[in-house]
């Protein structure tokens, strides 16, 4: 067990959630998905200075990679706003006032004034070249077990384009997700532990549900993690989905930044310097040395006029092999800044040599061309002399930084809870007034009306859940359940249905329809919503919800065209009329049976009746229709 | 210099003896802000406007605040260097403003012109691989604020590019009046090379602006055409794949944002210009020839007036514009070229005064005609002379300048509907005519 107060552990979140307004941010198209497109447009960005005059470096960095930009333009959800082909409009109000009621909710300040600011983005994800975006509340906190967590801003800002496909000349995106309003809401790095950061993530995923104005559901909600140790540097962990990988993330993070300082303190003690290592690092054309290689790889380059270059790395032997996350050694380290800098498949290196189809007798050779003796290292690179000249030289710069420890990277999170280099951290060069869109000033009015949506705390909600009948468990799965809002808006619709059978419903007949073959993603709001209509205007029983639901959805599994309706026409209960020409036509076919059976009567003709009208009628329903019929032939 | 601070928020910065680029606290209701001053384009005087760490941008007002200077600015903001003026060059680009060389203005938020053309040609080296080219910066306005004075000028300047030895011109121009301007240039200029006028429609302190785009084809184009004719030469399509050189007396602004705003009307365009593939596609072949020296002739006479008609307008307008002394009155009518017909015996005492009356259509698209209907008839009859296919923009700069050099009413008359530039097209194809795709 690693003790993260003595490596001075501080994680911060970013959560980023999509709320559900009627418009995107900035123009009048709905906030939907579509597929549908028609049109295409091709463009390309170019960095541009920031308002200090500066360029930034991840900006320059994307630029760098040359790539095409192709946007689906998807008519229902998309208009000339996200084309970049028109200003935007005013900001969603609507969305204003989420930012401002959860800056409340978070007891934290609205700014004065808010300004609309373009943080420069040029891997064609905002066709503009940059995502609008703007702080409208400042401070504030959330309740932790391990103490108050504080809330260092919350902004306002719209959803990029989504990525479809990336090729090697060109990124297609589609335009629909492109200005959907997405609240940001940035902790301090004031989280400790890896299962608190997923514990206060979850509270403020919770908080937003809260407000009944979110979006669900995959892709609409997303974690970022800053995580340091003491000695390290802020590393910023991208696009986690997933709540339940955040503590793996942040602990593999904090290993490898651990692993990383070691390395320091390791070369060091080798008697390392910036200048040693700069003056013996070698490179030399090796491309003859391997002429009748038995390795595919290093084949398969020559073969297209590629080159292998060795370089000499002094005081490196053993470095490249330690590792720092599960799989991932300092040479993958170095791997991914050749990949995605100088474009490579990737590196050899001394510690993972002989191996890929290189022998022991070729290391032999390399190590005399270079001159590699005692704690020294070298690395093999193969491919194209362009990219192999780029590659030498980030490599070099990679490689010095080991001395300082930990270098200022963006990284991607990976399945399995370890990370990969993206690009350089951008600075707050990117940032320039949204030139387009004057000031808004946060009057009274706004905080008014702001107040009249603060959702109510985790506590206050759990009450007045538990005051609709729902037991105190039921209740509480409600409310850590991401379906929280389609709960409120039943029981609000539906009057005459029960709480407690919506509650069972959402939170259990759903979960359960796995168990029994069916599929529980394919029950969406819009079947829900039928199949609660049907029972408060009383056409079905509650009884037969499980049995529609696991039809509905075995059905959609099959991938047949099902219709909800049609399944909940095939359960609709039976007339008061109908139930009683049943019961009567049981009793009178059955009539030996009970009057030898006296006293068991009832039973026999319950579970006779039930097993003809199950689903379509409520078992208390028929039991005293039947006693009632008895009765009048026992007078 | 405190740049659009006023009333509470500038006294309160000057007592603490705040500047822009400060590092400044401000503390109110026990929060804390702390950050670097900006310039405010806020329309609230109580406003203080602060860059955080992050980058972002916020508003604070300063009432019940309490402000303090924490940090002043380093003084080491480097010097802009001058580009040394080189003397000979192929090609000169001329700035006049515009959204192609704007950035953010602190006193309105708004955008405004401000970068060189050098800084553009900074940020965009390519163009020293298609062409030496020099830069004037002639003026900077926004084209709103254009004037026939300033058409002049720039004439003018194209007249002195040439002289010095440059093979084209290219001028930087904002995009709302840039037809206009083109025309003037059109009537004004006998060339020896290509003129081409460039804007862009998103400002180029975007990482998506068209401007650096629209600025090298103008460039190659200036290179390449064979042409001695004033272009506007703009994005082709909305997407960053061509641009289109529309004849300057055959084009206009038909969308308020788009990058592919300007359409020739009535009319193809001359050339299509590939910036990737580095060509330049000649679209027709009665383009004007480049002549051997470049000949200028700019003046305009502003006593002239647009009217555009609509049903309700009262031909007492007419009254007024003879009491201010207009020389000439191009009407933009409707369909063929028509006014109501009370407007006939106002305009028969007009031109009987020696005013000149043409017609144009405000359908724009198509071609004048005032023999099919009564009316037309009438007005011709009244002196109304019909301008063919002429845009009405362009009718009334061709007027200006024809009434700078002709008094005699015949001679107007004569001049107005002869095809100087181009500014007539005797033949209208089926193609001419954008059609909208509903499938």
């Amino acid at each position: 067990m690693i003790d993260y107060n003595k490596l001075g552990l501080k994680v911060g979140l970013e959560i980023h959630q999509q709320l559900d307004t009627s418009t995107k941010l900035f123009c009048n198209c709905p906030t939907i998905l579509s597929e549908e497109y028609k049109n295409t447009l091709e463009r390309y960005l170019r960095p541009v200075f920031s308002e200090t005059g500066e360029i930034d470096v991840a900006a320059l960095f994307e630029w760098e990679k040359n790539k095409k930009y192709v946007y689906r333009i998807p008519q229902q959800a998309t208009c000339l706003v996200e084309c970049d082909e028109e200003p935007p409009h005013r900001m969603s109000e609507e969305a204003l006032l989420i930012g401002l009621a959860m800056t409340l909710a978070f007891h934290g300040t609205p700014v004065d004034e808010v300004y609309v600011m373009r943080k420069v983005v040029i891997d064609g994800s905002n066709t503009s070249g940059f995502q609008r975006t703007s702080i409208v509340g400042l401070g504030g906190y959330i309740e932790d077990e391990d103490g108050k967590v504080s809330i260092q801003t919350i902004a306002i800002e719209e959803d990029a384009a989504r990525k479809i496909e990336d090729t090697k000349d060109s990124v297609i995106y589609n335009l629909d997700r492109l200005g959907i309003p997405l609240i940001e809401i940035s902790t301090g790095p004031d989280i400790h532990s890896p299962e608190q950061a997923k514990r206060v993530a979850l509270k403020i995923g919770q908080m937003l549900r809260l407000t009944g104005r979110v979006k669900r559901g995959l892709g609409t909600i997303r974690q970022d993690l800053n995580v340091s140790i003491t000695g390290g540097v802020k590393t910023e962990i991208k696009g986690v989905q997933e709540l339940d990988l955040i503590p793996k993330l942040i602990e593999y993070e904090a290993m490898r930044q651990l692993k990383l300082l070691e390395i320091k303190d390791e070369l060091i003690k080798r008697g390392a310097t910036k200048e040693n290592i700069s003056s013996g690092y070698v490179v030399k054309d090796l491309t003859e040395l391997f002429k009748e290689t038995k390795s595919n790889v290093i084949l398969r380059e020559l073969k297209k006029g590629g080159k292998v270059y060795g370089i000499k790395v002094p005081h490196f032997k053993g470095i490249f092999g330690i590792e720092l996350m599960p799989n991932r050694r300092f040479g993958t380290e170095v791997s991914d800044y050749v990949k995605v800098l100088a474009g490579l498949g990737g590196i050899f290196h001394i510690d993972e040599l002989p191996n890929y189809g290189i022998s022991q007798e070729e290391v032999n050779k390399v190590k005399d061309e270079l001159n590699v003796k005692d704690d020294d290292g070298f690395i093999l690179i193969v491919g194209e002399k362009s990219k192999l000249d780029l590659a030498v030289q980030v490599i070099k710069d990679r490689i010095l930084y080991a001395l300082e420890g930990v270098p200022k990277e963006t990284r991607g999170a990976n399945e399995d809870g370890t990370t990969r280099f993206l690009r350089p951290q951008p600075g707050a060069a990117r940032m320039y007034p949204e030139t387009d869109i004057p000031p808004i000033r946060i009057t009274e009015d706004l905080i008014k009306k702001a107040k009249e949506i603060i959702p109510p705390t985790p506590e206050e909600k759990l009450k007045s859940l538990i005051s609709l009948g729902l037991s105190e468990e039921l209740a509480k799965q409600v409310l850590n359940s991401p379906r929280l809002d389609s709960f409120d808006y039943f029981v609000k619709k539906y009057p005459k249905v029960s709480p407690v059978v919506i509650a069972t419903t959402l939170e259990n007949t759903i979960k359960s329809l796995k168990s029994q073959g069916g599929d529980p993603e394919a029950i969406t709001d819009y079947v829900l919503d039928s199949v609660f209509d049907a029972l408060n205007s009383g056409k079905i029983s509650k009884d037969s919800i499980p049995e529609i639901l696991l039809k509905y959805s075995k059905e959609k599994k099959e991938g047949e065209n099902v219709n909800i309706d049609k399944i909940i026409s095939s359960f609709s209960s039976l007339s008061e009329e109908e139930l009683e020409k049943i019961v009567k036509e049981t009793i009178e076919t059955s009539k030996e049976e009970i009057t030898k059976k006296r006293d068991k009567a009832f039973n026999i003709l319950m579970g006779k009746v039930m097993s003809k009208v199950r689903g379509r009628a409520d078992g208390k329903r028929v039991a005293d229709l039947i006693r009632r019929e008895l009765e009048k032939i026992n007078g | 210099m405190l740049e659009g601070y006023r009333g509470s928020a500038l006294q309160s910065l000057l007592q603490i003896n705040a500047d822009i680029g400060d590092l400044i606290e401000i503390e109110k209701n026990g929060n804390t802000y702390k950050g670097i001053l900006m310039p405010s384009y806020s329309p609230y005087d109580d406003i203080i406007v602060i860059k955080l760490d992050n980058g972002y941008n916020i508003g604070v007002s300063i009432i019940s605040a309490k402000i303090k200077l924490i940090k002043k600015k380093s003084e080491s903001q480097k010097e802009t260097q001058e580009v040394s003026k080189s003397t000979k060059s192929e090609i000169k680009i001329i700035s006049t403003g515009g959204t192609i060389v704007s950035k953010i203005e602190y006193e309105t938020g708004a955008v405004r012109p401000a970068l060189s053309t050098e800084d553009i040609i900074k940020f965009m080296p390519e163009i020293n691989n298609i062409a030496k080219i020099s830069a004037e910066i002639l003026f900077a306005i926004l084209s709103e604020n254009m004037t026939p004075e300033h058409w002049i000028k720039i004439a003018e300047a194209v007249k002195r590019a040439f002289k010095e030895g440059n093979e084209g011109v290219v001028i930087a121009h904002g995009t709302d009046t840039m037809a206009y301007t083109a025309s003037a240039l059109a009537f004004s200029l006998k060339l020896p090379g290509p003129v081409v006028l460039v804007g862009s429609q998103r400002s180029s302190d975007r990482p998506s602006s068209d401007a650096a785009i629209n600025l090298y084809s103008s460039v190659l184009l200036a290179k390449k055409a064979p042409f001695g004719e004033v272009v506007i030469n703009m994005h082709g399509e909305s997407s960053d794949t061509y641009t289109l050189a529309h004849r300057g007396v055959k084009v206009r602004k038909m969308h308020t944002s788009r990058r592919d705003a300007f359409q020739s009307i009535n009319d193809k365009p001359l050339a299509k210009v590939g910036w990737k593939e580095n060509k330049v596609e000649i679209l027709r072949s009665d383009y004007i020839p480049k002549r051997d020296e470049v000949e200028e002739d700019a003046k305009f006479d502003t006593h002239v007036f647009l009217l555009k008609y609509y049903p309700g307008l009262t031909p007492d307008i007419l009254e007024y514009l003879m009491d201010k002394k207009i020389r000439g009155v191009i009407l933009e009518g409707t369909g063929l070229g028509h006014v109501a017909t009370s407007f006939v015996d106002y305009i028969k005492k007009m031109t009987k005064d020696g005013v000149f009356v043409g017609m144009t259509s405000q359908c724009l698209f198509g071609r004048v005609n005032m023999n099919v209907y009564t009316t037309g008839r009438l007005l011709q009859e009244a002196g109304v002379v019909p301008l063919e296919d002429m845009l009405p923009e362009v009718a009334i700069v061709k007027l200006m300048w024809v009434l700078a050099h002709e008094s005699d009413q015949e001679k107007v008359k004569k001049l107005m509907l002869t095809n100087l530039v181009g500014e007539i097209n005797p033949r209208h194809s089926l193609d001419f005519f954008p059609r909208w795709n509903y499938d």
